[in-house]
């Protein structure tokens, strides 16, 4: 599977199929801060993603001054 | 995954909920949440006039759809920051927010630093070596707090979130900032002439639920981080917060609701002792000095070589 990241904007393949919790458990990525989405929908994390997807991670954490 | 409400299946989950709603329930969820804010905490009164900081950010659109669904009537300004040049960040997300504001027909101000102060972000932080942030932060309060004064609004909304809050509340604490602390309020009052209230409906509300509003709401945001925000302590606590409620679901609206329920009084002290303001001689504008901050810097900026 094809996984898009943001900020900076990258992908990673990952191989075979996976639940959208095993890819994050992968990648090292905690849940809370991020969305995972496929065509446009959001995924849960017992969703399976299989190879031939692309999932793009969107983080969610947002910073800066007194925003 | 089924929703809790009506079996269907889910679209999100919610694990300091204990949680998972379909696309329409989970709507239905954030709008009771806002509403019970403004409610618990007396945010909004009938017949104000409401102004919403917009960022074009997730927060402040998601807030301004909530707001504009449960019949709030609230106009946005958008501050541009000259983040970017001319095809970078601000404009990226002026242009989200103006669109956002067209679809629904609201009413969208847009203040430009560098057109009506002078200067923009990039150049305040080089000129005044300070991180970018700072008086990015230093700016926005005030020009907020200007146009809401000026445009005549009782109310100044600002789509801080739980996990803003919460990593707020855990920097000062873990620094004993006593003044801040006691300053961290879901209202802040309107103390002294010039000053407009703020409020924060979306306190309940973390980060990874207003992103998702977003995307199942079909709003398109700014999605990309502020270039220069690089290295920001608010970020990393936030960080610092999700490795801890990853393990333990609801740490964050436990640490920053318990503060507000049980703890925040007895700060109030520290911070009203600190209070003295008078006017400041350029702007009028309430300040402990006798230029504000932000005088002071526009100063500053108008009298580079």
């Amino acid at each position: 599977m094809k996984v898009v990241l943001r900020n900076p904007r990258r992908e990673l393949e990952i191989e075979g199929d996976a639940s959208v919790k095993d890819v994050l458990k992968r990648l090292d990525i905690i849940p809370e801060t991020v969305l995972v989405i496929r065509d446009g929908e959001l995924l849960l994390k017992t969703d399976l993603v299989t190879d031939a997807d692309t999932i793009e991670l969107r983080p969610v954490i947002s910073g800066g001054s007194t925003r | 995954m089924k929703c809790k409400v009506c079996r269907e299946p889910a679209a999100i989950e919610i694990r300091r909920h204990h949680a998972v709603f379909c696309k329409d329930h989970f709507f239905e969820h954030m709008s009771r949440q806002v509403e019970r804010t403004i409610h618990d905490f007396t945010m909004l009164e009938p017949g104000e006039k409401i102004l919403l900081g917009v960022s074009g950010g997730k927060d402040s659109l998601a807030l301004w759809d909530l707001l504009t669904d449960l019949g709030y009537e609230v106009d946005g300004v958008y501050i541009e920051l000259g983040i970017g040049g001319e095809e970078g960040y601000s404009s990226g997300s002026l242009q989200l927010a103006e669109q956002y504001a067209k679809n629904r027909d609201l009413n969208l101000q847009v203040v430009d630093l560098a057109t009506d102060y002078g200067y923009t972000i990039p150049e305040a932080a080089a000129e005044t070596r300070r991180v970018a942030c700072s008086v990015c932060g230093l700016s926005k309060r005030y020009v907020l707090n200007r146009v809401a004064h000026d445009g005549g609004y009782d109310v100044l909304v600002m789509g801080h979130n739980l996990d803003d809050e919460a990593a707020v509340l855990m920097g000062n604490t873990l620094n004993w900032n006593l003044e801040y602390i006691g300053r961290q309020r879901p209202v802040l009052p309107a103390t002294k002439e010039g000053l407009v209230r703020k409020v924060k409906p979306l306190l309940r509300i973390a980060e990874r639920e207003t992103a998702a509003y977003c995307v199942l709401k079909g709003i398109d945001y700014e999605v990309d981080e502020c270039p220069l925000v690089g290295g920001n302590t608010g970020i990393r606590m936030k960080e610092w917060l999700n490795v801890i409620e990853s393990e333990r679901p609801g740490t964050k609206q436990r640490f920053l609701f318990g503060f507000l329920d049980r703890v925040s009084d007895q700060f109030a002290s520290a911070h009203q002792e600190e209070v003295e303001l008078n006017e400041c001689s350029n702007c009028g504008q309430p300040t402990t000095n006798e230029l504000c901050s932000f005088c002071l810097l526009q100063g500053r900026m108008a009298d580079r070589g």
